[in-house]
């Protein structure tokens, strides 16, 4: 037994790749990790930048807009119970790195989506790496993350993005597979070319399949974010962290509200505006 | 020469399909060859033409292949073998970039479920052929407009098609296939989800669309009475995919060329089909400017007619005299016989279907007179002959039997016990 653990050791084999990717490759992962920082930056830039109170108003109207009262009123009362508790830096950090992740994310894996739409082929091949991504436990991605990316907010983003990378994958997927055949004839019949059919019919018509994975990628993310705290992602997830190993029940117990109030936030709005086209679409 | 010709025409599903050509060419049934090589034959050696300008009608149930053979016509479905030959263009080896340009210009299609986009509203839906051409804004707008409006849907421009019941859903799909002005219009199984009433009110419009536009229209069908109503030719499709008759829909009714057909049109109401023009027949005529009524009683004696319609030297029709008059009129020595015709008559067109003339005929004791949209006189209908024609075809076994034969029969039963 020994000996085949040996030869055939996976973890030893995985430790070797990543060696001979810090090697080899580290380029590449500096320029990475330099799109990556510059675009978080900018985006906590916009969040940190003004003050509190004008952000809260956004955000309110913005859910006033999308959802309507209540959560607008939640909104209101939740970010202000953040500001209050002293948490508000550390939310906008998070937030800034969910929206990085969750934008390299879409980058990613609505091209892969309808890739894997289009081929059966890349979708089988797709299929058990998505399998693979989704069921891994979180903690393990931070490893080779921090080992690539060192430790910081860049290989939080990272590790975020892949653990929240196959819903929209997904659903994408599935939204354009479930395009009613006649609408793809119609356009065949009319002499569509293949990106005329994609950009005005399929990916129209899958939207708010699309908008439900997006949806689900942003809580993955978010719930990822947090677990990032451990290899210094900084924001909220630092907080929570600091509560569990200095037993500071109070420190741990205000994090958690702060998570779940973005969370409850973040949810509601993305899915109403994913059900904007779909209820002008089904309105009678 | 005929705008689209079908030529041989195979569509086989499966697993190396060119393999189950030779087996069908040697008579092998559609089951064996399934059973043999996995393939399913969906078209069996499809030979046509189809005229422009008409109405062609696919008729064929579920699984005869009726709705592959349509889409081989523009090529969603590319044929195994044979050709298809539009304006002698074959579209089977046709280059992607020809075939895209035939498909924006020359043919569009309506489909059953409508398929139009939920997220676009009426008029962009309408546009969407238009756009996919590259054909600008202002134009585009004003050419689906002018379509929206030809197919009775003004007023719902800005609607979504979610909010429009299935029958101007229908109406949009219609409008979206006229607006880029096709010569070919494919039509599949395009009334079939809608309700009866509405279908029918839609089989109407569709004959007064025709009646201006002038397309060829495909028409696909798995509905007789649709299929003899709106077309001017059928092609019926049997359960092997093989086309068993081709014809007029009067044609298809009174002579099915196989017992297929004849099972398919035997419930058939005829009356519905069969028009005057087609039963009409000659009577007697007088002409104004050289008859008087000394060769009009010849003409009626010789006949066995108490009537006589007169005609003037073309043949258009001016009236109807009696017998009776006629003498009336010899006694009192004058000639004109158009001073005692009478107008009160019943006259029919002959597309008049025969249910129609019935009741007209019932009534009234002379025969109906045929004549077209210039009163030419084309013929003559009357109640024995429209009696004759429905009676034709009737199974005898099931109409009443003599009361007596009743009776004879029954002593034959307690006879045998």
């Amino acid at each position: 037994m020994e000996t085949i653990k040996e030869i055939l050791d996976i973890g030893a084999a995985f430790e070797a790749l990543i060696n001979w990717l810090r090697e080899n490759a580290d380029w590449l992962f500096d320029f990475i990790a330099m799109v990556v920082d510059g675009f978080l930056d900018g985006v906590n830039w916009i969040f940190q930048f003004p003050p509190a109170v004008l952000v809260i108003v956004l955000f309110t109207l913005l859910a006033w807009k999308a959802s309507g009262r209540g959560i607008a009123i939640f909104t209101a009362i939740g970010f202000s119970l953040i500001l209050y508790m002293g948490y508000w830096s550390e939310t906008m950090d998070t937030l800034s790195l969910v929206i990085a992740a969750v934008f390299f994310a879409l980058l990613l894996g609505i091209p892969l989506g309808i890739w894997a739409s289009k081929s059966d082929t890349a979708w089988k091949v797709l299929r058990p790496i998505l399998d693979f991504m989704q069921t891994l436990p979180a903690f393990v991605y931070l490893i080779p993350a921090v080992l690539l990316f060192r430790l910081g907010p860049v290989p939080g983003v990272i590790a975020t993005l892949i653990f929240s990378l196959p819903p929209v994958v997904r659903l994408t997927n599935l939204g354009i597979r479930q395009v009613p055949v006649e609408i793809i004839e119609a356009c065949r019949a009319f002499g569509a070319t293949s990106n005329q059919r994609l950009l005005k019919a399929e990916l129209p018509v899958a939207l708010p399949t699309i908008m439900a994975g997006v949806n689900q990628t942003i809580m993955l993310a978010l719930s990822m974010v947090v677990i990032s705290g451990m290899i210094g992602a900084g924001g909220l997830g630092n907080i929570v962290l600091k509560g569990i190993t200095q037993l500071r029940i109070d420190m741990g117990f205000e994090g958690g509200i702060s998570i779940v109030i973005l969370a409850i936030f973040l949810d509601r709005v993305t899915q109403a505006l994913s059900h904007i086209g779909k209820k002008s679409r089904d309105k009678k | 020469m005929a705008l689209v010709e079908v030529k041989d025409l195979y569509k086989i599903f499966g697993p190396n399909p060119k393999k189950a050509i030779p087996l069908i060419k040697k008579g092998v049934s559609k089951q064996d060859i399934k059973k043999k090589t996995g393939c399913t034959v969906a078209i069996n050696s499809a030979t046509f033409e189809i005229h422009r300008k008409e109405t062609f009608v696919v008729m064929g149930l579920s699984g005869s292949g009726k709705s592959t053979f349509i889409r081989c016509l523009n090529r969603l479905i590319k044929p195994t073998a044979g050709q298809i030959l539009i304006d002698g263009d074959d579209i089977v080896t046709m280059d992607n970039v020809k075939l895209m340009n035939l498909r924006r210009r020359k043919m569009s299609m309506v489909f059953q479920n409508f398929g139009l986009l939920p997220h676009r509203n009426v008029v962009s839906n309408v546009e969407f052929g238009l756009e996919l051409s590259g054909v600008d804004k202002d134009e585009r707008r004003q050419k689906s407009m002018e379509a929206l409006k030809l197919v009775g849907l003004e007023g719902f421009e800005f609607s979504l098609p979610s909010e429009l019941s299935g029958g101007m859903q229908q109406r949009v799909g219609l409008a979206r296939a006229l607006a880029n002005d096709p010569e070919i219009l494919l039509m599949d199984e395009a009334f079939s989800a809608l309700d009866p009433l509405i279908r029918s009110q839609m089989q109407d419009e569709l004959l007064e669309l025709q009646a201006k536009m002038h397309k060829t229209i495909i028409f696909i069908t798995h509905d007789l009475d649709e299929a003899l109503k709106i077309g001017d030719r059928i092609a019926i499709l049997g359960p092997d995919g093989r086309v068993r008759q081709i014809g007029t829909p009067e044609n298809i009714l009174s002579n099915p060329a196989d017992d297929y057909v004849r099972k398919f049109v035997q419930n058939v109401d005829k009356t519905k089909v069969v028009t005057a023009g087609t039963i009409k027949r000659k009577s007697p005529t007088l002409t104004t400017s050289k008859d008087g009524p000394k060769s009009a009683l010849h003409l009626m004696e010789k006949h066995g007619k108490s009537i006589a319609f007169i005609l003037d030297s073309s043949r258009i029709l001016k009236g109807l005299v009696h017998i009776e008059d006629v003498v009336e009129l010899k006694k009192r020595g004058e000639g004109d016989l158009c001073s005692i015709a009478t107008q009160d008559f019943y006259t029919a067109s002959p597309d008049t279907s025969i249910s129609d003339l019935l009741t007209a005929a019932i009534e009234t004791k002379v025969p109906i007179a045929v004549i077209d949209d210039n009163n030419t006189f084309l013929g003559v209908v009357d109640r024995e002959m429209i009696i004759a024609e429905m009676n034709d075809g009737i199974d005898e076994d099931s109409g009443p039997t003599v009361f007596s034969e009743v009776l004879e029969d029954e002593t034959d039963t307690t006879e045998q016990e």
